[in-house]
């Protein structure tokens, strides 16, 4: 199976009044192509920003992101305006990620005219193939010369999905691309996202907060808590066997649809250690049931447990739990 | 689903805009009353052209010191200026310095000021600084101020009076427009034109700057007026468009020697001026409201 992106300690501090603010530290990953890496984690672990480093909306401020063997953050303006083709991204929210003054036709015909595989002039062209991709997305031919107002946000996702599959890119990052829907759409746009995967053989890093969701879609899954990785391992492995105390925490807060047996949620006591000049050792160890002195003593090291299941957590490593 | 009932024939934002702008009776005033003085200034432009100017010589220049500061009369509606001249046909024929000074003088500023303000408000920082502490020290000197002073040092001619209305409404503008540009970078769709490859000039021109027109929009319908009084004010002050040409402004000030006499002849130059910047600010006021998409019919 071939590598397609390769992560190394990706680093993406924002600078603040009160000091350096580590939304994303030290991160590291492969995707091989065609599958899904499922990254999930709570609000403001950095997630999203760490979407965005690899395809450089943010410039990193450390790391390397490799794809297909090219580095990604050494490339020239440029030769980064090409690369988009490879690498596209589906936003969150579909009322802000559609410009309100461009159609349908428009929004999806921009990649084309901006990546130049079409003259801006050659509008029947243009036109065959926004209507192609249309289908490919489940838009209806209808929509074409509508505005992002007059759609709901089931549709205007699809419209984000159009966009991001016109250039026929390898790699798509999914930046939790279902929350803001209802739950019944989220299933159609996921069916969508999965048969496009199959049919054009997609590789996605798929950004979410919903546990349910990044099962159903994940080959692997990487557990983040305030921008470092807390543990990765393939799907079923880590819901089978979590292994870092905060995994457990997060899996045992999914309901379980059955009356009869009891939730047996594992609370989280104690307040989240802030992001903005973060001290030495587990980031974690403030809420963790399991801490000991040691665990803020040091900085913690991704160690393979298992095989493929990799954790941070000084305990597990010393088989102390 | 809006788009389902209406089928192929939809409905733009700025569609549903002028919708809403038609619905507001003192703004449609407005219009009209602008949209007569555009018809009026092309049509004395028309008649100098046909004439070959013979028209203006004869009737608006000039003088019949006879019949000095009559009064409105059959003949002459509007009454005769201190030379005789008919005041009706002054009044028709300033129009076009008043219009087309004025908007040539927004459409600099507009231009200069929008580069200016879009550049601060998309890079920010340093940039950002530089460019609107400029516009500060020149927002601090009053603008009137500013453009006489402007008019005295390059010596007064109608390019000189138009450079200095248009710098003296720059950092209006400049400021607009970086307002307008802020509230809009930050949006996810910015991102996403970033992800697809749109270099910086793109995204501001085509999705920037199309997202951040109504207040600029609104801000040009009132500047106009403020520009139109200015050029009337610096007329007045003998600075602007020079006697026997008609400007209202002009007229005003050199018949404010017979205000006693003759009540005509201050009178109608004051209307019109008061009039046209009447007009322009209920459009804008309606430009405004129906340029607001909180406001929903």
């Amino acid at each position: 199976m071939a590598e397609i992106l390769r992560v190394e300690h990706l680093q993406k501090y924002f600078p603040v009044p009160d000091g350096m603010l580590h939304a994303v530290d030290d991160v590291s990953f492969t995707i091989h192509a065609g599958k899904t890496l499922g990254v999930v984690g709570e609000s403001g672990c950095g997630k999203s920003t760490m979407g965005r480093a690899i395809l450089r909306l943010h410039e990193p401020t450390g790391g390397k992101v490799f794809f297909q063997g090219r580095d990604v953050l050494a490339l020239s303006a440029q030769e980064m305006k090409e690369l988009r083709r490879e690498m596209q991204i589906i936003f969150q929210d579909p009322f802000a990620s559609l410009n309100p003054r461009m159609t349908v036709s428009e929004a999806i015909a921009a990649p084309l005219i901006v990546q130049k595989l079409y003259n801006r002039r050659d509008k029947e062209g243009i036109n065959k193939r926004v209507r192609e991709i249309m289908d490919m997305a489940g838009l209806a031919q209808r929509l074409i010369n509508t505005y992002p107002h007059e759609l709901d946000g089931g549709r205007r996702q699809r419209i984000g999905i159009a966009r991001a599959l016109a250039l026929n890119p390898k790699f798509v990052v999914c930046d939790e691309p279902v929350s803001a829907l209802d739950v019944s759409i989220q299933a159609q746009i996921l069916n969508l996202m999965q048969d496009l995967q199959d049919e054009l053989d997609l590789t996605y890093l798929f950004i979410t907060h919903d546990l349910s969701v990044v099962k159903y879609i994940s080959n692997d899954i990487l557990v983040m808590y305030l921008g470092q990785m807390v543990e990765k391992a393939p799907a079923e492995k880590l819901f089978e066997k979590p292994m870092h105390p905060y995994t457990q925490a997060l899996l045992s807060a999914i309901p379980v649809p059955d009356p009869d047996r009891p939730m047996s949620r594992i609370t989280m006591k104690g307040e989240i250690t802030s992001p903005v000049n973060p001290e030495k050792g587990c980031r974690f160890a403030k809420r963790c049931p399991h801490a000991t002195a040691a665990c803020t003593q040091q900085d913690m090291k991704l160690t393979e447990q298992e095989p493929g299941h990799f954790v941070t957590c000084l305990r597990l490593q010393r088989g102390e739990l | 689903m809006k788009a389902e009932k209406t089928g192929k024939q939809q409905r733009s934002l700025w569609q549903e805009a002028w919708r809403r702008f038609k619905k507001n009776k003192s703004a449609m005033i407005g219009l009209a009353f602008f949209a007569a003085l555009i018809v009026i200034a092309i049509a004395t432009l028309v008649i100098d052209f046909a004439t070959g100017n013979e028209f203006y010589q004869n009737y608006v220049i000039n003088q019949d010191l006879t019949s000095r500061l009559k009064g409105p009369s059959m003949e002459h509606i509007f009454g005769q200026d201190e030379f005789g001249r008919d005041m009706l046909l002054r009044m028709i024929w300033a129009v076009r310095y008043s219009l087309f000074m004025g908007s040539m003088s927004i459409i600099i500023s507009l231009i200069v000021g929008g580069i200016l303000g879009a550049v601060s408000g998309y890079y920010g920082k340093a940039v950002d600084g530089v460019i609107m502490r400029c516009m500060d020290i020149l927002l601090a000197i009053p603008s009137m101020l500013l453009a006489t002073a402007i008019v005295a040092a390059l010596g007064t001619s109608l390019v000189n009076v138009l450079i200095a209305i248009a710098i003296s409404y720059v950092p209006t503008f400049a400021r607009t427009v970086r307002a307008s540009v802020l509230t809009v970078k930050d949006q996810e769709f910015i991102d996403a034109a970033r992800a697809i490859g749109c270099h910086d000039g793109e995204i501001i021109f085509k999705y920037i700057i199309p997202n951040a027109m109504a207040p600029i929009i609104v801000q040009a319908t009132v500047g106009l007026a403020g520009a139109i009084l200015s050029i009337a004010g610096l007329s007045f002050l003998g600075l602007g468009i020079q006697p026997p040409t008609p400007e209202w402004g002009a007229m005003l000030s050199n018949a404010r020697t017979y205000i006693r006499d003759a009540w005509h002849v201050t009178v109608i130059p004051g209307l019109g001026i008061m009039l046209t910047i009447l007009a322009l600010n209920l459009m804008g006021d309606g430009l405004r409201d129906a340029l607001d998409p909180r406001l929903k019919d």
